[in-house]
């Protein structure tokens, strides 16, 4: 690999998200082990006071520029683009976010890099950068290699320590004017995150409920398993897709991130985007009829079989040892 | 409305996944294949749409294994039309399905309107080059917000909601025509009874299209994929339901949640 190593850092109001210090402390291990400078991008006026708090980089391209804020993932590409143009850079690493879907698919069609998704882990192979994304829902990994280490890699939150990519350094800023035509999507407003009747974020014990639960009626012996527990319920997206359950209790990239002392994982699959939101968890126990379900491979306690037979059964002597 | 739903099958994860003896591709012996969960999401959207401004709803799919029974579905639902390209979807990259779905919309009878609305789902779950929506907004050149989880129109223009993290979610207007990847629907996709498919494909038909196959199907180099090593992390609890919940009760009680 002959050539830098670019981190779009993103930031949301005000703060920089913990995926660009992962990005950095990723793309410094990758830049030192070849021999090349570590940039970062920086684009929007809310974003340009923060280059600062991105010291492991060598240089930070700040486009302090209103337009950049919020902007569709088209003009953010066009943007990256510019200062592609201007320095030498072969690898390109952008959050596997929400915020920054489709930016990687927009650089590529106008630069003619390949784009890998998914990523979670990169190494170096005899001047290639080698790439391990994680496909159908956590169920098969497949490694790409990237020639001369050239192309764009969107990495999956949680893949690298957050941090790996703080530094107290100072990094050298140079400035850059994008110019930008007048988008066809822009921002109105945030729309705040619905307040539900209980703040999942805040509970030592979460009952986590996946599509496994089957129908909304089982649900509730989730319910009666939290309420013993003196805990709460949450799920993964399917069953707030249905309706089962408010918005408020998601947990994943879209919902809430949560770190409770005991998670239970009833009939989830462990897709990357519910683990996502619950991996930081102390102690994680998941009831899956599946044996291969991803949820395992990162559970601390499993249990291959029907959450359906299982719970009650649970629910009694639960209730049981409490007397 | 001039309204395109893009639907793509993927394999149930469901089922158990093998990696094909190439060490590239999946071994499609046992796979069984589903539409992918926002594509249920992107039609529902879609008829929902048209249930409150009229238009035309159109779904088109690359073909598939059972590809033409999630299409005689999505017109049992209330589609108007189904189209399938005859291009095999099968190890095609997401570059190489949006040129096939532009050029689609270069031909006369599909050509891009004032009023069109392309809505893919969000992101698939085989999609390592990337999702479908951008890059095919990239290749029309159209206006592209992606994570939508609802949609209202207002003259030309449509206002979404994108998700951020959180639950935080962000409102846009988009001019028109545009491609929304969507994630979520505004309420859960409609069920259809199976009589009514099965009438469906009596009296309705899929209309299919020729396309030359691209002559490359993926820009990247795949070297290798296979499962993931069991972390060897979890201690697996095993036994009768009896003992399990014993087990479970023990560990709830060394993290003192009783
Ligand atoms: C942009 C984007 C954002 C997303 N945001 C989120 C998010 O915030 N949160 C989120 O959760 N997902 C999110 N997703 C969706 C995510 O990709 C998965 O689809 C989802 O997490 C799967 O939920 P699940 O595990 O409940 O369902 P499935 O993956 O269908 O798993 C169900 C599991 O239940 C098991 N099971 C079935 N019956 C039983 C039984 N009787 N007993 C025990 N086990 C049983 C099955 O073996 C299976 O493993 C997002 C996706 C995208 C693309």
């Amino acid at each position: 690999m002959a050539t830098a190593i670019l981190v779009l850092a993103e930031q949301l109001r005000g703060e920089i998200a913990d995926i660009t210090f992962e990005m950095l402390g990723a793309g410094r291990k990758l830049a030192s082990a070849s021999g090349v400078p570590l940039y970062a991008a920086l684009l929007g006026s809310e974003a340009a006071p923060l280059a600062a708090r991105l010291g492991l980089a060598d240089k930070v391209f700040v486009a302090d520029q209103p337009q950049l804020n919020l902007a569709p993932a088209h003009t953010i590409a066009v943007a990256l683009k510019a200062i592609l143009d201007q320095a030498q850079v072969g690898l390109v690493l952008i959050g596997g976010t929400n915020g920054s879907i489709g930016i990687g698919s927009f650089l590529s069609a106008k630069t003619g890099l390949p784009l890998v998704n998914f990523g979670r882990a990169a190494k170096l192979e005899a001047g290639a950068v080698v790439v391990t994304s994680q496909l159908f829902g956590g169920k098969i990994l497949s490694d790409v290699k990237l020639a001369d280490g050239r192309g764009i890699v969107s990495i999956y939150p949680g893949a690298f320590p957050v941090e790996a990519g703080k530094s107290e350094g100072t990094p050298s800023v140079e400035k850059v004017d994008v110019a930008i035509e007048a988008p066809k999507v822009s921002f109105k407003q945030y729309l705040e995150p619905e307040k539900g009747d209980v703040d999942i974020t805040k509970q030592s014990v979460l009952v986590g409920v996946g599509r496994g639960m089957q129908t909304q009626d089982n649900v509730q012996l989730a319910e009666d398993l939290a309420r013993i527990l003196g805990g709460a319920v949450c799920a993964s997206r399917p069953v707030i897709d249905q309706g089962w359950l408010p918005l408020s209790r998601q947990v994943g990239k879209s919902g809430m991130t949560v770190k409770p002392r005991v998670y239970l994982a009833l009939g989830i699959s462990g897709a990357p985007e519910h683990w996502e939101g619950m991996q930081n968890s102390q102690c994680i126990i998941a009831v899956n009829t599946d044996p291969k379900a991803p949820i395992f491979d990162g559970a601390h306690y499993g249990v291959v079989g029907d959450v359906l037979e299982l719970l009650p059964i649970l629910i009694d002597k639960v209730k049981a040892r409490k007397g | 409305m001039n309204l395109y739903v893009l639907l793509k099958m993927v394999p149930d994860t469901v089922e158990e996944l093998n990696v094909a003896t190439d060490g590239k591709s999946l071994d499609s012996e046992f796979l069984r294949f589903k539409l992918d969960d926002p594509d249920e999401h992107a039609l529902e959207q879609a008829l929902l749409l048209k249930e409150k401004h009229g238009g035309k709803v159109t779904v088109v799919a690359l073909d598939a294994p059972e590809v033409d029974e999630v299409l005689f579905t999505a017109l049992a639902k209330g589609a108007d039309r189904a189209v399938k390209i005859l291009v095999n979807q099968s190890g095609l990259g997401t570059v190489a399905a949006a040129r096939v779905l532009a050029d689609y919309f270069a031909s006369a009878s599909d050509k891009i309107t004032s009023d069109t609305l392309v809505l893919p789902g969000s992101q698939a779950i085989d999609d390592l080059e990337g999702e479908l929506a951008p890059s095919l907004a990239a290749a029309l050149n159209l206006p592209f917000v992606g994570v939508v989880s609802g949609v209202t129109l207002a003259k030309e223009q449509a206002v979404v909601t994108k998700e951020f993290a959180g639950g935080l979610r962000g409102e846009f207007e988009v001019a028109l025509p545009a491609v929304l990847g969507i994630q979520s629907a505004e309420k859960p996709p409609r069920y259809v009874p199976v009589a009514k498919v099965r009438a469906v494909m009596k009296s309705a038909k899929i209309e299919t299209v020729d396309h030359t196959p691209p002559d490359r199907l993926i820009r990247l180099e795949l070297d290798r994929m296979y499962k993931p090593e069991a972390a060897g992390r979890a201690q697996m609890l095993e036994g009768a339901p009896e003992g399990i919940a014993d087990k479970l009760v023990e560990v709830l009680a060394n993290n003192s949640v009783i």
